[in-house]
């Protein structure tokens, strides 16, 4: 892939990239906290890491550093959370998996296939009536497609939220939250 | 090594070794079967009359010996009565293990009898939970419980086992350290300050002309009573003790000022708010203490030792945080500033500040109005004359209320773990299962609760409990036939309008009732009968007593910050508010 990511897009969305134990409860115990503050996640993706005693928990979240201090020394806390760190957009590479079905008579479905090929996306399904594309990319290439593909009716679209790890140049860039463990 | 034995045998056997010597319970359909198995135990289990009761008695034990109350109950409505007692002991950071039955791991979600989501329910208020999904993870899951609730900054930690779990075989093993550790990779609480971080806050306090020991319930839950004293008498320098750490530090001692906050004593309050440094010691700046936090302590650096780094900048930030536990970081504060000491460092004079803070004292001593003859009784009169007669070493409980505050104003403290109340969520019926707890952990101490009738009506049910385990404590309840404080709040902030807060004067009957529990009821109406009445119920320690003081229903706990006010706009006792200006 070739694609640079969009990294300037919404200064106001914090990353954070939470190492839990994989174990039934902790999302639960994760989005509480955010939920008992009244802050929506914005998307949320999570997977076993590559060991599975481990899953990674992929937050985005629209809200201001004070409470996200806070909000990530609360999460330190809970016994489940092994490690946390605050991606800063313009130093990782974000991705994001978006599928739609689009509405399109036969005549026109070239042009959605024109599209999807422009984008590096992919047909999945062809109907009669309709079409199922997939993507995969940055959120921002992601936006744009959807956008584009809006003009011609969408049906049903699902994303996936993203998931990001930190860029390999330089020094490291991730930003460990201070404090260590809490309590 | 395959021992084969049951869940239940299991559970039973893990508490036993956690050294549990008494569990607080009540059983029921799920839980049945770990009872089976405390018939041959050594632990003492106390039949409560409801679960509630269980979980503050757990919250009392814990509160006077530092080691984790146990409580033991079934599914569904007891999960749900426990509720209070975990977010209580949460909020003030009480070690409590409390295990709840749970439906048969297959009924599980399908809305079983007696069956509720007991882990979502209370995932919000307690350190850490765990659903059990297997008789074999039983012993792993006790010890992982005792050591998050007894380790960093305590709390609650429920364990919810499904009736298959206990009733299943399980090969026995006891988990060592090691594995407790390995299992818990995210746990790992700091509990040794930064050393350059120590160096700091010793410097600003050497420096500092107008210090003030700003002294929470952490210190007494890091068992540092002892090392702060050291540290206080080392630099001189003034003590506030929150409501979470009365007994930290000697109400007697020249350099104690008492309770700081919406009903602390102008002295402690003021002297918070002129201090150019508050060294904060397992405190957290909680609204109570603060007032309006834009204007608390406007001139103040601030030093704030907690071993829990979520409490640093969560109201006020810092200009020196230390996470670690209270009495390892006093210790290397007190060496490090003897070692600054010995190197021909001074401390800055703090002789005008403190002859400022004895002003204080001495135009501001905690006041009510006495008696007059005809007069109804003041209930702080009642709260010294049990001061004055209680035999030394007495433990105080407390409801929530005003008779709360009175007794944290009037009673005088001396040593730690003699204080035992609701701080953080503020439970009324908090009293009389915590004092009851408390005498299980301390047979050889008095312990008086200290109640009002809207408090004692919540929970003196668990009075038949202490009869018939023959735990004997004693009761004072201040009957002002009011939900008094917020009487108080309606006729100083709602114009007198009054709405819902009038109980009655004489229902229930209290001395009929505490004979009908197996009480000795005793009603005192006058001041002349407080002390032959206090005398009687601390003669008596073959059974509980209750003894129901009528008390003037019109008085108000001053001094008294009003919400949402800063601490300088504190409204002193009507009659010491001329002299205010001498706070200036």
């Amino acid at each position: 892939m070739s694609m640079t990511p969009n990294t300037t897009s919404m200064p106001s969305h914090h990353i954070l990239s939470v190492l839990v134990q994989n174990r039934a409860g902790v999302l639960a115990r994760v989005s509480s906290l955010f939920a008992r503050r009244g802050y929506n996640i914005f998307s949320l993706a999570v997977a076993p890491t590559e060991d599975p005693d481990f899953s990674r928990i992929t937050i985005v979240v629209d809200v201001e550093s004070a409470p996200l201090e806070q909000i990530v020394k609360q999460l330190f806390k809970l016994i489940d959370v092994v490690k946390i760190s605050e991606l800063d957009p313009r130093r990782s590479v974000e991705r994001e998996l978006m599928m739609a079905t689009v509405r399109v008579a036969s005549e026109d479905r070239g042009q959605v296939v024109e599209l999807a090929n422009i984008f590096e996306g992919k047909i999945l399904a062809v109907g009669t009536e309709a079409i199922t594309v997939s993507l995969e990319g940055s959120p921002d290439k992601l936006d744009d497609f959807e956008e584009l593909l809006r003009g011609y009716g969408i049906v049903e679209l699902q994303r996936t939220g993203r998931v990001a790890l930190p860029k390999l140049d330089k020094e490291a860039r991730t930003r460990p939250h201070k404090n260590g463990k809490a309590s | 090594m395959t021992e084969q034995i049951t869940g239940a045998q299991a559970l039973i056997r893990a508490l036993e070794l956690e050294n549990v010597d008494t569990i607080f319970g009540l059983p029921g359909g799920c839980i049945l079967p770990a009872y089976d198995p405390l018939l041959d135990s050594h632990i003492r289990h106390i039949l409560v009359r409801h679960e509630q009761g269980a979980g503050h008695m757990a919250e009392g034990y814990a509160h006077v010996t530092g080691r984790p109350g146990v409580a033991l109950v079934t599914s569904g409505p007891a999960a749900t009565n426990m509720v209070t007692p975990l977010c209580d002991a949460y909020m003030d950071s009480i070690p409590m293990i409390c295990i709840t039955g749970q439906v048969p791991t297959s009924a599980i979600g399908t809305d079983a009898f007696q069956e509720c989501d007991t882990v979502g329910i209370t995932r919000s208020v307690t350190k850490h939970n765990e659903l059990v999904m297997s008789a074999d993870e039983i012993p792993l899951i006790v010890r992982q419980a005792f050591h998050i609730a007894t380790t960093g900054r305590p709390g609650p930690v429920l364990i919810d086992v499904p009736k298959d779990c206990l009733q299943n075989m399980m090969t026995w093993h006891w988990p060592t350290d090691e594995e407790v550790l390995e299992s818990l990779p995210g746990y790992r609480p700091n509990t040794k300050g930064h050393s350059r971080m120590i160096k700091e806050a010793a410097r600003l306090i050497l420096d500092s002309k107008q210090p003030v020991l700003y002294v929470g319930g952490g210190v007494l839950k890091a068992r540092a009573a002892d090392t702060l004293r050291e540290l206080a008498e080392l630099i001189n320098t003034p003590v506030v003790t929150t409501l979470m750490a009365r007994g930290a530090f000697p109400d007697s001692h020249p350099l104690c000022l008492g309770m700081p906050g919406m009903h602390g004593n102008a002295t402690a309050i003021t002297a918070m708010q002129k201090s150019d440094l508050l060294i904060n010691l397992g405190a957290r700046f909680d609204d109570r203490i603060t007032g309006k936090v834009s204007t608390f302590a406007p001139d103040a650096k601030i030093i704030h030792v907690d071993i829990d780094p979520a409490e640093q900048g969560k109201v006020r930030r810092p200009d020196v945080p230390i996470v670690g536990d209270c009495r390892l970081v006093i210790e290397e504060l007190v060496k490090t500033i003897k070692e600054m000491l010995a190197n021909g460092e001074v401390q800055a004079d703090i002789s005008a500040w403190k002859s400022r803070v004895s002003g204080w004292q001495e135009q501001f001593p905690m006041y009510y109005s006495p008696n007059e003859p005809g007069e109804a009784l003041k209930p702080q009169f009642c709260l010294e004359k049990l001061h004055e007669l209680a035999p030394a070493g007495t433990i105080l409980c407390s409801g929530v209320g005003q008779h709360q505050m009175f007794s944290s104003q009037f009673w005088k403290f001396e040593e730690p773990y003699t204080w035992v109340n609701s701080g953080g969520l503020g439970t009324m019926g908090f009293s009389i299962p915590a004092a009851i707890g408390a005498k299980v952990a301390r047979p050889d101490r008095t312990v008086w609760a200290v109640d009002g009738d809207g408090c004692f009506q919540m929970t003196a049910q668990e009075l038949v409990t202490a009869s018939v385990e023959r735990i004997p404590i004693k009761v004072a309840v201040l009957n002002n036939s009011y939900l008094g404080m917020v009487r108080q709040w309606q006729e100083m902030f709602y114009d007198e309008r009054y709405s819902e807060v009038y109980l009655s004067p004489e229902l229930p009957d209290f001395v009929k009732w505490a004979e009908a529990m197996g009480c000795v009821g005793i009603r005192v109406e006058s001041p002349e009968e407080v002390e032959p009445a206090i005398a009687l119920a601390n003669s008596i320690n073959d059974r509980s007593v209750v003894v129901e003081f009528r008390v003037d229903a019109g008085e108000k706990v001053f001094p008294m910050v009003p919400a949402g006010f800063g601490n300088d706009d504190v409204l002193l006792h009507p009659n010491q508010n001329d002299r205010r200006e001498f706070l200036r």
